[in-house]
C-alpha cells in the first residue's frame, strides 16, 4: 500500500496541533474569565457581608445592626440578581431570611467561608464572615452571610463561553489555513526537485544540480551517487560491447581469408560445401559484431550528437556504393533515387551512415537472388530516406516491436541476422529528432523502411 | 373576597413556609366581559384612579372580565406571599415590590411591546408604569408668590427663624403607618444630614402626621397647614385641577420620584392578559387622556432629563435594606425622637 503523502501527513498534524491549541485556547480563555467573574461576585458578596459585619452594635447587651443601604445596593449595582442575607448569633437569627442555610463550616474571625447552594429554586453563592460584637467580658460570635443568585454570572459565563468558542473556531479555521499554506511552501523544494527530475530525458544521468534544501541534500546525494554508478555502469557495458565486438572483428576477418584459402585449394564438393558454410557463419558472426559495435556507438554518440551540415544524397550514395560489392554477389541491382540538388541536413553523419547502412543491409539480406533495391530520398513535410526492396516482407509482424533490440520479424526462417538493425536505425532517427517508419511497399511486394528526417 | 382572603391564608397555613396573613378588601369590582377570561388585579391604586385605565383595556380586550382588589400595601404584599390567587399586583411600594421579587413571588415577562428605560424595570418581573415625584404642597394663604423655600436648607432656616408662623401648621406622612412615606423618607435619609435636620426642626413645631396625601392636600388646601412635606405629586396635581389654594413646590436640591409598578405574581393563572395589560400599562405614556383622566402621570424620560433633581428611585437590592426588621425599628426609633418629641 502506498505510504500517505508527506503533505497530507503534515496538514493532519499540524491541523491536530491548531485543533488541540483551539480547545486549549478555549478552555483557558473561559475558565480565567469565570474565575475573574466569579471572583467579582465573591468581592463583591465580601465587601457587603463586610459592611453588614461592620455596623453591628452591642446596646444593653443584645446585638442590634444598623444594615448600611450601600450593604445590599451595591448587589445590585452589577446585575440583577436576587439578593439574600442572615445574621445569626447563637442560632439564633437577628435579621434577614430565617431560611438561608447555615455555612457548612463555621466562619473564623477575618476568614470569610464561600458556599455555592441552591435556595428558593435558584442556585446562589453565600458568603459568611464572623464578628465578635459586645464587650469583652460579653462577646458574642455573630456571624453575617450574604448571599447572591448567580443568573447574572450565568449569562455572563454564557457570552464568556460564546466568545471564547467563536475565537477558537477563528483560531482553528485561520491555523489550518496556514497549516496548508505552510505545508505547501514546506514542500515546495521536493516538488521542484520532482520537476527538475521529470523532465529529464530517458538517458539524461547528469547530476541533479538544483539547490536542495537541507533535508533533502542526502537524498540528492544519494540519487547523483546512484544516477554517477548507474551511468559509468552503463560506460562500462557500452564500452565492453564495442570493444568485444572489435575484438571479435578483427580475428573473425583473419579467419574468413584462411578459410577462402583454404576453399580455393579444396577439390572435394562435400569438403568445399562445409567450408561454405562456415565462412558463412563467420560473415554473420563479423555482421553481428559490427551491429553491436554500431549499436554501442549510436548510444555514446546520441548523448552529445554532432551536428554535421550534411548532404544526406552524398551519405546515402557512399552507403550505397560501400554495399554495392555485396548486393551483386546476389545480382542484386540497386536504384538510387535522389532529387538533383543536395538535401542539406545538420546532423551526426556517422550515425546516419550506420544506420542506412543497416537498413540496406537488412534489404540486401532478405532479398532474392537477381532483384531490385530502390533507395530514394523524398523532400517533404520530412525528409524521408527510404529502403524498398523485392523480398518477402513483414508479412504483418508486429511492426513496433521490430525496433527493439534483438527482435527480429516472425518470417526471418533461415536467414540469419542480430535483430539489432532496425533498433540502430530507430535510434539514429530518434536522436536526429525524426522516427522509422517501417511497413510493406505500396505494391505489396517487399518491406520499405523509410528514415523520416525533420527539416533543417 | 373575605372568603377568599381567608381561603388564601389557610392554603398558605397549609403551606407552612410561607408568612400567614389574610389582607383587609378595601374595595371590590368585576368588570364583566363577553368571554370567560378572568384577569383578577389586586392593586393598592384606587378603583377612582384606575376605573378609566380598566375601561379602556377592556374596550381594546372586551372578552375578558377584570375582577379588581384595592388593597393597602403590606396587605398586598402579605397576599401575594400568602399564595393568594391574582394576575396581577399593582401597587406604588416599590420596596415592598421589589421583595416579592426578590423573594421569588413573581414571574418573569419578557415584554416586547414596552422598551422601559432600565431604571422602570427590574430583572423582567418589576415593571413601573407611572413617575410620581415626592413633592412640598404650600398653602396659598401662608406663603407669598415666590416665598416658598427652593431646597430643604432653605425650608430648615425659614422654620427655625419663624417658629410662630409655622407652629403646629407643618403636615408629613406617619411612616409608621404610610408605607409611600417610610419609602421617601428612608430614600431621603440617604441624601445626607438635611432629613434628620428637618425631621428635628418639624417635631419642635409640632408637626401634624398624617396616613394619606389627600388628607395634607385638604388641609394645606384650606389653609390649616402652611405646608405639608413629602405628598404623593400625582394627587397634588390632580386635586390642583379641581380647585386651588395650594401650590406645588419641586424642591431644588433633589426630588425622589416613586414608581407605582406592576408584577405577575407565581400564582397567575391567566398570563396571556397579565401580560396584555403589562404592555397596556407601559404604553401608558401613549395614551395622554387615560393619563389625564386617571391622574397617573405615565412615565416620562424627557421630563426626568429636563430636571435633574429629579432622581427616580432605583430598583435593587437596595431596597431590601429599610425592610430589614432591626433596620426599620432603628429608623422608627430615630423618626420618632426627631419628630413626636411628646
Amino acid at each position: 500500500m502506498r505510504q500517505r503523502s508527506i503533505r497530507s501527513r503534515l496538514v493532519v498534524q499540524l491541523v491536530g496541533v491548531a485543533a488541540f491549541l483551539a480547545l486549549v485556547f478555549f478552555f483557558v480563555v473561559r475558565g480565567v474569565a469565570e474565575r475573574a467573574a466569579e471572583g467579582t461576585q465573591d468581592d463583591i458578596l465580601s465587601a457587603s457581608a463586610i459592611a453588614i459585619a461592620d455596623s453591628l452594635r452591642s446596646a444593653e447587651g443584645r446585638v442590634t445592626l444598623d444594615m448600611p443601604y450601600s450593604a445590599l445596593s451595591m448587589l445590585g449595582s452589577i446585575n440583577e440578581d436576587r439578593v439574600f442575607y442572615r445574621v445569626t448569633s447563637g442560632g439564633v437569627t437577628l435579621t434577614g431570611y430565617a431560611d438561608l442555610p447555615l455555612p457548612d463550616a463555621t466562619p473564623q474571625l477575618g476568614v470569610a467561608v464561600f458556599d455555592t447552594l441552591t435556595f428558593r429554586k435558584d442556585r446562589v453563592r453565600m458568603v459568611s464572615v464572623m464578628r465578635a460584637v459586645g464587650p469583652a467580658t460579653n462577646t458574642q460570635a455573630v456571624t453575617v452571610s450574604v448571599a447572591q443568585t448567580r443568573l447574572g454570572l450565568e449569562a455572563l459565563s454564557q457570552r464568556i463561553t460564546n466568545l471564547a468558542t467563536a475565537i477558537g473556531v477563528a483560531f482553528f479555521l485561520v491555523a489550518a489555513a496556514l497549516s496548508l499554506w505552510a505545508s505547501n511552501r514546506a514542500l515546495a523544494p521536493i516538488q521542484r526537485m520532482t520537476d527538475a527530475v521529470t523532465r529529464r530525458g530517458p538517458s539524461d544521468l547528469r547530476k541533479v544540480t538544483a539547490n536542495p534544501p537541507t533535508e533533502l541534500v542526502p537524498l540528492v546525494e544519494a540519487l547523483n551517487s546512484f544516477m554517477g554508478r548507474l551511468s559509468s555502469s552503463l560506460d562500462r557495458t557500452e564500452d565492453f560491447i564495442a570493444e568485444a565486438a572489435h575484438r571479435v572483428r578483427t580475428p573473425l576477418a583473419t579467419v574468413r581469408a584462411q578459410a577462402e584459402i583454404t576453399y580455393r585449394k579444396l577439390q572435394k564438393p562435400e569438403h568445399k560445401q562445409a567450408i561454405r558454410e562456415m565462412i558463412r557463419a563467420i560473415d554473420e558472426s563479423s555482421r553481428s559484431a559490427g551491429q553491436m559495435l554500431d549499436h554501442a556507438m549510436v548510444n555514446f554518440r546520441a548523448d552529445s550528437l554532432a551536428q554535421d551540415a550534411l548532404d544526406l544524397c552524398a551519405v546515402l550514395r557512399e552507403t550505397c556504393d560501400r554495399l554495392r560489392p555485396t548486393a551483386d554477389l546476389k545480382d542484386i541491382l540497386i536504384h538510387l533515387e535522389v532529387p538533383e540538388g543536395p538535401v542539406t541536413f545538420q546532423g551526426d553523419g556517422i550515425l546516419l551512415q550506420a544506420a542506412l547502412q543497416n537498413v540496406l543491409d537488412n534489404a540486401i539480406k532478405y532479398s532474392g537472388e537477381d532483384s531490385e533495391i530502390t533507395a530514394r530520398i523524398e523532400p517533404g513535410e520530412w525528409i524521408s530516406i527510404s529502403i524498398s526492396d523485392q523480398g518477402r516482407g513483414f508479412a504483418g509482424a508486429d511492426l513496433g516491436q521490430l525496433t527493439q533490440r534483438f527482435q527480429r520479424g516472425a518470417n526471418a526462417g533461415d536467414v540469419v541476422g542480430s535483430g539489432l538493425g532496425l533498433t540502430i536505425a530507430d535510434e539514429v532517427a530518434r536522436a536526429h529528432g525524426g522516427r522509422l517508419e517501417i511497413g510493406d511497399t505500396k505494391k505489396g511486394i517487399g518491406a520499405c523502411v523509410s528514415l523520416l528526417l525533420p527539416l533543417p | 373576597m373575605r372568603v377568599f382572603a381567608f381561603a388564601a391564608a389557610v392554603i398558605g397555613a397549609l403551606g407552612g413556609t410561607l408568612p400567614v396573613s389574610g389582607f383587609e378588601v378595601e374595595d371590590q369590582r368585576v368588570y364583566p366581559g363577553s368571554g370567560d377570561g378572568v384577569l383578577r388585579i389586586i392593586s393598592t391604586a384606587d378603583l377612582d384612579v384606575f376605573d378609566p385605565i380598566l375601561r379602556a383595556y377592556q374596550i381594546e380586550n372586551p372578552a375578558v372580565s377584570i375582577d379588581y382588589t384595592v388593597t393597602g400595601t403590606s396587605d398586598l404584599r402579605d397576599a401575594i406571599e400568602g399564595g393568594a390567587e391574582f394576575d396581577l399586583a399593582i401597587s406604588s411600594a416599590m420596596d415592598l415590590q421589589t421583595k416579592l421579587v426578590n423573594d421569588g413571588f413573581a414571574q418573569s415577562y419578557a415584554s416586547p411591546a414596552s422598551l422601559l428605560p432600565d431604571w422602570a424595570t427590574w430583572r423582567n418581573r418589576l415593571f413601573g408604569f407611572t413617575q410620581e415625584p415626592a413633592v412640598m404642597i404650600v398653602s396659598d394663604s401662608v406663603f407669598a408668590q415666590g416665598e416658598a423655600p427652593r431646597t430643604r436648607d432653605d425650608l430648615i432656616a425659614m422654620l427655625r427663624d419663624n417658629p410662630a408662623r409655622f407652629q403646629g401648621k407643618i403636615g408629613t406622612y406617619d411612616v409608621r403607618r404610610s408605607g409611600f412615606g417610610y419609602l421617601v423618607a428612608t430614600q431621603d435619609s440617604r441624601n445626607g444630614e438635611a432629613f434628620w435636620r428637618l425631621m428635628e426642626v418639624m417635631g419642635r413645631l409640632d408637626a401634624r402626621l398624617y396616613c394619606c396625601s389627600g388628607e395634607m392636600i385638604d388641609d394645606v388646601a384650606s389653609g390649616r397647614l402652611a405646608l405639608a412635606y413629602n405628598v404623593l405629586g400625582s394627587y397634588a396635581a390632580a386635586r390642583l385641577r379641581d380647585g386651588g389654594g395650594f401650590r406645588i413646590v419641586a424642591l431644588d436640591d433633589y426630588v425622589h420620584v416613586m414608581l407605582r409598578t406592576v408584577l405577575i405574581p407565581e400564582t397567575a393563572q391567566n398570563l396571556s392578559d397579565a401580560h396584555g395589560m403589562i404592555d397596556f400599562l407601559t404604553a401608558l405614556n401613549t395614551r395622554p387622556e387615560l393619563v389625564a383622566a386617571s391622574g397617573l402621570p405615565a412615565l416620562d424620560a424627557a421630563v426626568l432629563q429636563e430636571n435633574p433633581a429629579l432622581r427616580p428611585i432605583r430598583f435593587g437590592p437596595g431596597l431590601l435594606v429599610f425592610l430589614d426588621q432591626l433596620k426599620r425599628s432603628n429608623f422608627l426609633r430615630s423618626w420618632e425622637s426627631s419628630l413626636v418629641q411628646e
